[in-house]
């Protein structure tokens, strides 16, 4: 196997990815960042206290849960669920937030901004901002708000200002446009909290090095449970947090990594969010990454099911690790989440985010052709509660 | 001599200080645009910032990104752009700057963006993404097509910055009036002569004052530590509101008139 650098490298790129595609007035916020971060990392006292959080508050570590059920209905690989979805306010998102909060407090910053697509990230900064006693304030695209609408008022019940975002496409990519134009205002006091692998140097490391708590107890929990490591990882890829945080740890041992990318109404239609799949090499929100654009550079709309898959970028070291062929990335439709959905909910008693159906969806459809004694770990990185007006509407149920 | 860099040298010998315009390129349309290029060359523009519309403009207010949906909405690309410049350039010298975001200048190709653009007649380009760190690629094209490529400062940047731009620009050096958006403010910093003066050390290009400008009474007193002032927001919102009606040409006019008056009326302080 390919021997994998160590990245990214001192100026943030992972092979021709990443960077700092920023405007100059941020240039010194993300130099101080940078430095802050490469001194708080090595820091004792830093990680205790991350850990006492990680442990007493988000509820970690989740489990690695045995899905026999769903196993022997689909007669092939032996399927585990890395349940983030059990993390405090329901997704894997407060893993990072809780690491960037507590960077926050040590750089002096008291204001702290986001933004969020399906809500997640937004109550996971909220939280935090509301458990370290910090002002917040959460960017959400219109759309978004208008199929999220139990998160947005989550995020008010702990706090949390909610700006509607009604540029653009008025989701994901649009927050995260004013959520820039906002720091790039306040830069003084505030952090910004980027909830994905993306954004500019040093986002894209910190917020894997964050996750990887997740993939680091997998090892562990597979060991005890198995004896060994699983043959392949799953998990959904929008930005790609709870992708990298799993795959990271793996990425120097024998095992196979797919990523799940919203396939939406089919990538024919070219209604979806596959950057990886279907985009070319472009530039976003601060960094050089598979892009979905049109032949002028024009960031495209995208389409998913799920909010938090329905962004035209991917993390820079998804697109670097497609390229080296370490990850292979593939997609499920909206359809395909919505049975993966259904199924988990009936076979397993878990209604899972759906962001992670699309990840279960790929495990179900290669678990009946893989070996009996093969393992297979997906990564379920939120709860379904979320989603169920989404679910029933598409369903023709009324609630 | 870049035809930046001429004029910037002619007006300083006549002690007076650049007017730096800027419009959206296809707000309204292409036909308004190239008529508005003339009419604040005719109203006193020393140079004109040309923006390049883009799907997500981080950097700007809601008056420029309204302004950019307008002329994206219209089906506006770089070609046209770098045509309408062409077609500038057969009856005006004005130097013209493209503003613009890094990926649409990088999807048409960075080597044969800097040829095509040095070929229709455009004098420096601003990518407002794109810092020093990240610029050696564009900026190896800029240099030997003799493109300026023009790099902000701003109220954040300190003097390592300062330096680092410095030794990077061409042209001229943005400076940033607010830590923000384009768009209009009521009251500027009143740092922004500190920091000039203090940008003045590392560099010997000139330095132009943008982001933020509303008016002639800012205009003149910016005027007396900046060697350019830029203006955008405030004529993109004349052009929201006049459209493609016949009065655009006059109201644009009128007010880059009274901007210029301004500028030349300035005080000197002691």
């Amino acid at each position: 196997m390919k021997v994998l650098k160590r990245l990214p490298d001192r100026k943030g790129h992972y092979g021709i990815y990443g960077g700092r595609y920023i405007a100059e007035t941020l240039m010194p916020a993300v130099l101080e960042l940078e430095e802050a971060y490469r001194r708080y990392r090595r820091d004792r006292a830093f990680h205790r206290e991350l850990n006492y959080y990680l442990k007493e508050y988000v509820g970690r570590p989740t489990p690695l849960y045995f899905a026999e059920r769903l196993t022997s209905r689909l007669g092939g690989a032996r399927i585990y669920l890395k349940r983030e979805d059990l993390c405090h306010t329901g997704a894997h998102k407060i893993n990072n937030t809780i690491g960037q909060a507590l960077l926050a407090k040590r750089m002096g910053k008291t204001r702290i901004i986001a933004e969020t697509g399906a809500g997640q990230h937004g109550v996971a900064t909220a939280t935090v901002a509301a458990m370290f006693g910090f002002r917040c304030e959460i960017y959400m695209g219109v759309e978004d708000i208008e199929r999220q609408k139990p998160n947005v008022f989550r995020m008010k019940l702990l706090g949390a200002k909610v700006n509607p975002v009604s540029s653009g496409s008025k989701t994901l990519k649009d927050a995260m446009n004013e959520a820039l134009r906002d720091w790039v205002t306040n830069v003084r006091d505030t952090f910004y909290i980027i909830g994905s692998v993306a954004g500019p140097h040093p986002y894209p490391m910190m917020v894997r090095d964050f996750q990887s708590v997740i993939g680091k107890e997998t090892k562990a929990q597979i060991r005890a449970a198995e004896g060994r490591l699983p043959d392949l990882l799953v998990a959904c890829v929008g930005g790609g947090s709870n992708a990298m945080g799993l795959f990271h740890p793996f990425l120097r041992d024998d095992v196979e990594m797919v990523g799940v990318e919203a396939g939406g109404r089919g990538i024919e239609t070219g209604e979806h969010a596959a950057s990886i799949t279907a985009g070319r090499v472009g530039v976003l929100h601060g960094s050089k990454s598979y892009l979905l654009q049109d032949d002028h550079g024009q960031v495209l709309h995208t389409h998913s099911i799920s909010a938090g898959l329905d962004y035209p970028g991917v993390g820079p070291e998804h697109s670097y690790l497609k390229d080296i062929g370490r990850v292979r990335y593939v997609t499920a439709t909206d359809e395909e989440a919505l049975e993966a959905f259904k199924a988990l909910s009936m076979w397993e008693g878990i209604i899972p985010a759906l962001e992670s159906a699309h990840a279960v969806a790929y495990a179900m459809k290669v678990a009946p052709s893989m070996d009996r004694d093969s393992i297979i770990v997906v990564n379920l990185s939120g709860r379904g509660d979320k989603d169920i007006e989404t679910v029933a509407r598409v369903m023709g149920v009324e609630l | 001599m870049t035809r930046i860099e001429k004029r910037f040298a002619t007006l300083k010998e006549k002690g007076e200080k650049a007017l730096i315009t800027f419009i959206t390129a296809g707000d309204p349309d292409m036909g308004s645009t190239e008529r508005l290029i003339y009419a604040l060359e005719e109203a006193g523009a020393d140079m004109i910032e040309l923006g390049i519309p883009f799907s997500d403009p981080m950097a700007d207010g809601p008056t420029i990104q309204a302004s950019s949906e307008r002329a994206l909405k219209g089906g506006v690309t770089i070609e046209d752009v770098l045509a309408l410049v062409k077609r500038v350039r057969k009856r005006s010298e004005i130097p013209i700057i493209l503003f613009g975001y890094y990926n649409p200048i990088f999807a048409y190709g960075v080597e044969r963006f800097s040829a095509d653009a040095r070929e229709a007649g455009v004098d420096g380009l601003l990518v407002v993404d794109l810092p020093p760190e990240e610029a050696d690629e564009l900026k190896k094209h800029t240099d030997r097509e003799g493109l300026d490529l023009i790099f902000l400062l701003t109220p954040t940047s300190d003097e390592r910055r300062m330096r680092l731009v410095a030794r990077k620009a061409r042209g001229f050096i943005y400076y940033v009036s607010v830590t923000g958006v384009t768009g209009t403010r009521d009251r500027l910093p009143e740092d922004v002569r500190l920091y000039v003066e203090r940008a003045r050390r590392f560099t010997d290009l000139p330095i132009g004052v943008g982001f933020g400008v509303s008016g002639p009474e800012q205009a003149r007193t910016l005027s007396q530590w900046a060697d350019g002032i830029i203006v955008g927001s405030a004529i993109v919102k004349i052009i929201e509101r006049w459209g493609r009606s016949e009065r655009l040409l006059e109201e644009v006019k009128a007010f880059v008139r009274s901007l210029k008056e301004a500028m030349e009326s300035r005080v000197y302080e002691a």
